[in-house]
């Protein structure tokens, strides 16, 4: 069914009291910020990225022995691409690699927010609200250091000054907020996920044999789609369709006075089992999203900043179902012309039993907040005490990472 | 096990006896769930639905008439010049014109837009369709605590089906019908709702008796019309006694002679004002009427008011109410213990049904903690859009009912919709649920827990496992389509 909900979303509202062409009020923010005109993109990645298959350690010794079937190697079929000797390229990454060899991509590996606990809905509360742990806050970091940046000699006075674009069916909690944000969707945005049917029928089958067994009909009637080798729909978790929100938020980007900051979320990434495939299809849509990115932000592109980041990471050793379950540390991309790339920057702490974090994860060795922060002072003119205290408060103690703008 | 709490009952009366929580949960009844419930009953609360567009019936047959007047003399005429296209302005063009851009295209290339059909002339009777629709999915439905008395209206609608499908009148009718012949009488007499039922214009166009004629009276003297026995024949099996009730195709004749001349006036004539219920005495067969043993004096409309009044307090009808109240709300099969009890009360009160109701409620059956019935497409939409609070447009409401096997006052036939969980537990039905819940998921906003969700809403018929599958999910949208497809909440 692809008919659409109207409901007074933040896309209706916009669109109902005319603020959407209040574009010659945007302000040139970044001014403030060594003359360029920059654009900051954030993608969250719903439901927590491997970070050891995304980029995997295969200079870890012990990296091979804890990911058995799944452990990537630089050779062979399906071979990962090397980046620095020690850590290496999911194979599905070629643009990602191809802006990497060339300055303009960089990882940042073992990195976690300030949350430990293996909550998605939590993680990801943590993760886009910039608070120290989950609550039930209604406004995004993204959003609050949108409120707090230095406005531009076109800000209009009064509140038109739309900034900020949120891309989905839902605007993600990360800009969500008081700072007037535009919301934009693909129209195909509807498609049921993949993984809703795979989790329904564990669900059913422990509790309900009746829906279970109308599931398992829909299901070997065709009706129903089985789970992760459906065909492409279209969604936020399709490589498809996340290639489609990132060339439309682009295009609006890329406008001379279009919005200066967005927000997607890509879906799909808990993978419990069968990871290797199902990532591979994943990444996929990731890089070519930033492919996308590259292609349609143009001249642009040279003063953009996008951080790919996801609510946690996965177990360092594999589970019974050539998957990984809910761990702490994970890899985090950096992408666009403003990023100074070409780099892995990670304190390793190593994958031997006791270094793993509870014997089980990737122990978190960057803050992530530090990464956002170090972009938004050097690309976008925050002040640190402004980003310690209300964008991501109680962070005092975390220093803006240094030298991550060109 | 532990004695059920309040809470369970809270439930219970919610999701099996009601149209599903709304956004505060089971919380808002916890205290006394079967006060609550018996409340809507003693209180006759059965909302309303209100609208500009929602006229009296006589109204409606009215504009209905004109409007076909006028799409009659439009085709007489010749072929007209076609309106001139409607040119989009081009200021609305860019970026997030109607906030709605298609197709991953923000740079908005204006398409050159081949000329558009002349816009239409809004299609009445759909029109008049949709905004009984949207009175109800998006005002009825939100008003009651609990709904029992919006269950009622849909069960007695459903009961006395008529299909939107069948022709212009009962398109533009069918709301009116609900609103006028069932609402008034959920908490009332079987008696007075039947009469209101066999006479509404509604029914009267579905079942085909306005073209029925007394082959003796008057309006037949050339002798070529007759009768039709179409809503004689559905008011005994499907109305009143039901298929076994114990009539024979003799009774079915003699009902169709007795309710002969009851019509629906088309233009204002001496029997009466355009669009209205009359009776037609000349088309009425002349003559004294046996029916189930019984005469019936020919006195004009008394003949057919008698023998409805005889039938709907038939013991035949008291068991197939009764049956059928048990089926929808308890089991698919009806304990007959239970149906002998709801049956008695039925007889002795000359079926009035907020005593049936009571004594449905006051069995111990009616309150089985085991979940055994699955919503229809109808309850299951309506349990959503109370859960979200969501509120779709009404042609939204109406393509998903269709997709999911139970259009909107579309029943295949006069017996309605079928009421057990064979009919609606399909991979296809699945399917389509998972799309509609999916699509409710999406517009719920992201704040929204579907941890707390489930928990507020389901209250004690919460599974861990259902709790667990939610709170393992990927998204929140995702927890919540999964909390929507639970078994707690698709079943009642």
């Amino acid at each position: 069914m692809t008919c659409e909900l109207v409901t007074p979303t933040r896309r209706a509202v916009l669109g109902a009291s005319g603020a959407l062409f209040a574009w010659a009020f945007i302000p040139r923010f970044a001014h403030a910020a060594g003359g360029r005109d920059p654009r900051f993109i954030t993608i969250i990645l719903r439901g927590a990225l491997d970070g050891l298959t995304a980029v995997p350690p295969v200079g870890d010794p012990d990296y091979e022995s804890l990911r058995q079937s799944i452990a990537m190697t630089t050779n062979g079929p399906n071979a990962a691409l090397p980046l620095d000797g020690f850590f290496a390229l999911h194979p599905s990454m070629p643009n990602f690699n191809r802006l990497y060899r060339a300055g303009q991509a960089a990882v940042v590996h073992a990195n976690a927010t300030s949350y430990r606990d293996r909550s998605h809905f939590d993680g990801q509360d943590v993760l886009e609200s910039g608070y120290e742990a989950p609550g039930r806050v209604d406004s995004g970091w993204l959003n609050r250091m949108l409120e707090g940046l230095p406005q531009g000699d076109k800000v209009a006075s009064g509140g038109s000054n739309l900034r900020g674009l949120a891309v989905g069916a839902n605007a993600p909690l990360v800009i969500r907020g008081k700072a007037p944000v535009l919301g934009w969707s693909p129209s195909s945005l509807q498609p049921v996920s993949a993984d809703l049917p795979p989790r329904l029928m564990d669900l059913y089958t422990h509790t309900d044999p009746l829906f279970a067994n109308i599931l398992a009909e829909g299901i070997a009637t065709g009706k129903i789609a089985a789970g992760v080798d459906v065909k492409a729909r279209g969604g936020p978790g399709d490589p498809a369709g996340m290639e489609q929100m990132a060339r439309g938020a682009a295009r609006l980007l890329a406008q001379d006075d279009g919005p200066r900051v967005a927000a997607l979320a890509f879906e799909g990434w808990d993978t419990h089992a069968g990871e290797i495939g199902r990532l591979t299809r994943l990444l996929t849509g990731l890089d070519n999203s930033l492919a996308a990115f590259e292609q349609e932000l143009g001249p642009s592109w040279k003063d953009t900043a996008i951080v790919v980041a996801t609510e946690f990471g996965r177990t360092a050793r594999i589970n019974g179902t050539d998957g990984t379950d809910h761990g702490t540390g994970t890899a985090a991309f950096l992408a666009g012309g403003a990023i100074k790339g070409g780099r892995v920057i990670a304190d390793w702490p190593g994958l031997k039993q006791p270094q793993l974090r509870d014997g089980r994860d990737l122990a978190a060795t960057t803050d992530l907040r530090a990464v956002i922060k170090g972009i938004a002072v050097d690309l976008l003119g925050a002040s640190p005490a402004t980003l310690a205290r209300d964008v991501f408060p109680g962070s005092g103690f975390v220093a803006p990472m240094k030298g991550l703008i060109a | 096990m532990t004695q059920p709490s309040n809470d369970v009952y809270a439930a219970i009366a919610l999701s099996r006896f009601g149209l599903g929580a709304d956004s505060n949960g089971i919380a808002a009844i916890g205290s006394d769930p079967r006060g609550a419930l018996r409340e809507e009953i003693t209180e006759r609360f059965a909302p309303v639905p209100v609208g500009v567009e929602l006229k009296p019936t006589s109204d409606l047959l009215v504009a209905l008439y004109d409007f076909q007047e006028q799409r009659k003399e439009l085709r007489a005429q010749p072929v007209a010049v076609a309106a001139p296209p409607v040119t989009a302005n081009p200021g609305l063009q860019p970026a997030m014109s109607g906030g709605d851009m298609k197709a991953g295209q923000p740079s908005a290339v204006p398409k050159t837009m081949a000329s558009p059909p002349p816009a239409a002339a809004p299609y009445l009777p759909q029109q008049v369709f949709l905004a009984e629709v949207d009175a109800r999915f998006n005002g009825t439905i939100h008003q009651p605590l609990i709904g029992f008395g919006e269950r009622l209206a849909m069960f007695w609608a459903n009961h006395f089906a008529v299909s939107t499908s069948s022709g212009e009148e009962v398109h533009i009718l069918a709301g009116a019908f609900e609103r006028e012949a069932i609402r008034p009488h959920v908490f009332g007499r079987f008696s007075d709702m039947l009469l209101a039922v066999e006479t509404h214009p509604a029914m009267l166009t579905f079942l085909d008796n306005r073209q029925s004629i007394g082959p003796d009276s008057k309006a037949n003297a050339k002798g070529k019309r007759g009768l039709n026995e179409n809503l004689a024949r559905e008011t005994l099996e499907l109305h009143t006694l039901g298929v076994d009730g114990g009539y024979t195709q003799a009774d079915v004749t003699t009902l169709a002679r007795i309710i002969t001349g009851w019509t629906v006036v088309r233009d204002q004539s001496p029997l009466g004002a355009s669009g209205t219920f009359a009776f037609n005495a000349n088309a009425h067969e002349p003559g004294d009427q046996t029916l189930l043993g019984l005469t019936y004096a020919d006195n004009g409309f008394g003949q057919g008011r008698e023998a409805l009044h005889d039938l709907s307090h038939h013991p035949a009808t008291a068991r197939h109410i009764a049956t059928k109240l048990v089926r929808h709300f308890v089991s698919d099969m009806p304990p007959p213990a239970l149906v002998q009890k709801l049956s008695a009360t039925f007889t002795k009160t000359d079926g009035d049904l907020s005593a049936v109701y009571l004594a449905l409620l006051g069995s111990d059956e009616a309150w089985d903690t085991k979940l055994v019935k699955i919503r229809s497409p109808l309850e299951f939409v309506i349990a959503l859009l109370r859960a979200s609070g969501e509120k779709p447009k009404p042609n939204v409401i109406v393509s998903a009912l269709a997709a999911m096997g139970q259009p909107f006052w579309a029943p295949s036939g006069p017996n309605g919709f079928p009421d057990t969980v064979d009919a609606w537990a399909s991979g296809q039905g699945l399917s389509t649920r998972m799309d509609v819940a999916n699509m409710i998921a999406n517009a719920v906003p992201s704040q929204v827990d579907p941890r707390r969700f489930v928990s507020d809403s389901l209250g004690p018929l919460l599974s861990e496992e259902t709790l667990q599958a939610v709170s393992r999910a990927e998204t929140r949208s995702q927890g919540l389509a999964i909390a929507y497809l639970s078994p707690e909440f698709q079943r009642r």
